[in-house]
């Protein structure tokens, strides 16, 4: 590499025997492998940190490239493969997207002085996993609403008898989405497991089917985490118009930052 | 989703085998978490604070509705070209309310001229006539259908 670099820095981790192996070979942002940034002293936590070209990354450049769906995507998916393979091996504290330093020894500093602060970061979310949950309410099958009867009506009957038939289901589909919801919170009760939130999706990325009315993230203990995805994949069970999707398990992204991102179930 | 959750979990350091999600997981899932979530630190390359803001706010109109950005107060990308395909896209009420005030009045001028013609037939022009004759009193109709599917889409926004 000719041109200046700088230093993307993923993520802050517990180290652990597996991660300098989990590590070999792994690449990142541009296929830049990725290398550990130890603190002066020593010991934890450490960083995961790949070069990055400061064309490409300086302030202008990547406030441009930011901009760019493309270019995002790319980048948050290797940020995302970083992370995840960090937390394989060892607990891990995701660092927001395009955190960059000019140099691997500004990245050692930044481990000294938060040296604290990120071990008892790590140490709550220690043997944690999170899983994403997201409910959807499925669109009305407008065929099925008023199947034999529109014949004998005019057009206009027909159409409110069907609009009626439609509403009537989605309002039945909200009831077994709130059933489901509350199946789902006392999940998370039992199994001591903690709750942030996220904007439900519905915009262009938002490409599952039907409406999704609720979107949440539960950092949930490693020994209940089979069990409480068993219990809110069947959160839906004997309910119509109401669908679960569990995604994960994730790093816990949703439970990184300090302070009451997390409501922890009593 | 039956697949035993001991294939999934990655983080156990017992546990070799990884099949977290990666490549599979939608790129919603993912830019929620890493642009929304994870520790914010300051870097060495400060990112303008104004532009990270209009990026997020930009992907929250990707991710969560524009309905709720309004309620936040937020209404600039509606002078923004960039976005603006969306913009219109979402169900902006008065808009759509402004359109079908627009196609009534319309109507009702087609309704106006067409009686005045009927009155006087010698006005007509000479191969058109008839069919808009015939065209003309179903008209009004449209804009009472579409009006249904416009508050239903205005609900499921709100929802």
């Amino acid at each position: 590499m000719t041109a200046r670099s700088l230093a993307y820095a993923y993520a802050v981790a517990q180290d652990a025997p597996g991660l300098r192996s989990a590590l070999d070979g792994l690449t990142g942002v541009l296929r830049e492998p990725v290398h550990l940034v130890r603190p002066t002293r020593g010991g934890d936590p450490v960083a995961a940190v790949s070069p990055v070209p400061a064309e490409d990354f300086d302030q202008a450049a990547l406030a441009a490239h930011l901009e760019d769906l493309p270019w995002l995507e790319a980048l948050a998916r290797s940020h995302h493969g970083v992370i995840e393979a960090i937390a394989r091996c060892t607990t891990v504290l995701p660092l927001r997207l395009a955190t960059v330093y000019l140099d691997d020894d500004r990245v050692r500093s930044v481990l000294d002085d938060g040296q604290g602060a990120f071990l008892d970061q790590l140490s709550r979310l220690a043997e944690h996993v999170e899983w994403g949950v997201k409910l959807y309410v499925e669109a009305p099958a407008a065929s099925q609403a008023a199947p034999s009867r529109a014949p004998d009506l005019s057009p206009g009957r027909a159409y409110l008898h069907r609009r009626r038939a439609e509403q009537e289901s989605q309002h039945d589909a909200f009831r077994a989405a709130e059933e489901a919801a509350e199946r789902i919170g006392a999940a998370a009760r039992e199994h001591g497991a903690g709750r942030a939130r996220h904007r439900v999706q519905q915009g262009e990325l938002a490409l599952e089917p039907g409406v999704n009315v609720m979107n949440d993230a539960y950092l949930v203990p490693l020994d209940h985490a089979e069990a409480f995805r068993a219990d809110v994949l069947n959160s839906t069970d004997g309910l119509t118009g109401v669908r679960v999707v569990v995604t994960g398990p994730w790093a816990p992204y949703s439970f990184a930052a300090p302070g009451p991102a997390g409501e922890t179930a009593p | 989703m039956t697949d035993p959750i001991a294939n999934r979990l990655g983080p156990l350091p017992s546990r070799s085998a990884p099949p977290y999600g990666q490549s599979s997981a939608s790129l919603a899932d993912i830019l929620e978490r890493v642009l929304d979530k994870g520790i914010v630190i300051a870097g060495d390359i400060q990112i303008n604070l104004l532009d990270i803001e209009l990026l997020t706010i930009k992907l929250r109109l990707l991710i969560a509705s524009v309905d709720k950005a309004k309620e936040m107060g937020i209404d600039w990308w509606e002078h923004d070209p960039s976005l603006s395909s969306r913009a219109g896209s979402a169900p902006s009420l008065e808009e759509e309310n402004r359109l079908l005030r627009e196609q009534i009045e319309e109507n009702r001028r087609l309704r106006e001229e067409l009686s005045a013609l009927r009155a006087d037939p010698a006005a007509l022009p000479p191969t058109e006539g008839t069919a808009e004759n015939a065209a003309a009193p179903r008209r009004p109709a449209r804009p009472k259908r579409a009006e249904p599917a416009t508050r239903s889409a205005t609900r499921r926004g709100e929802a």
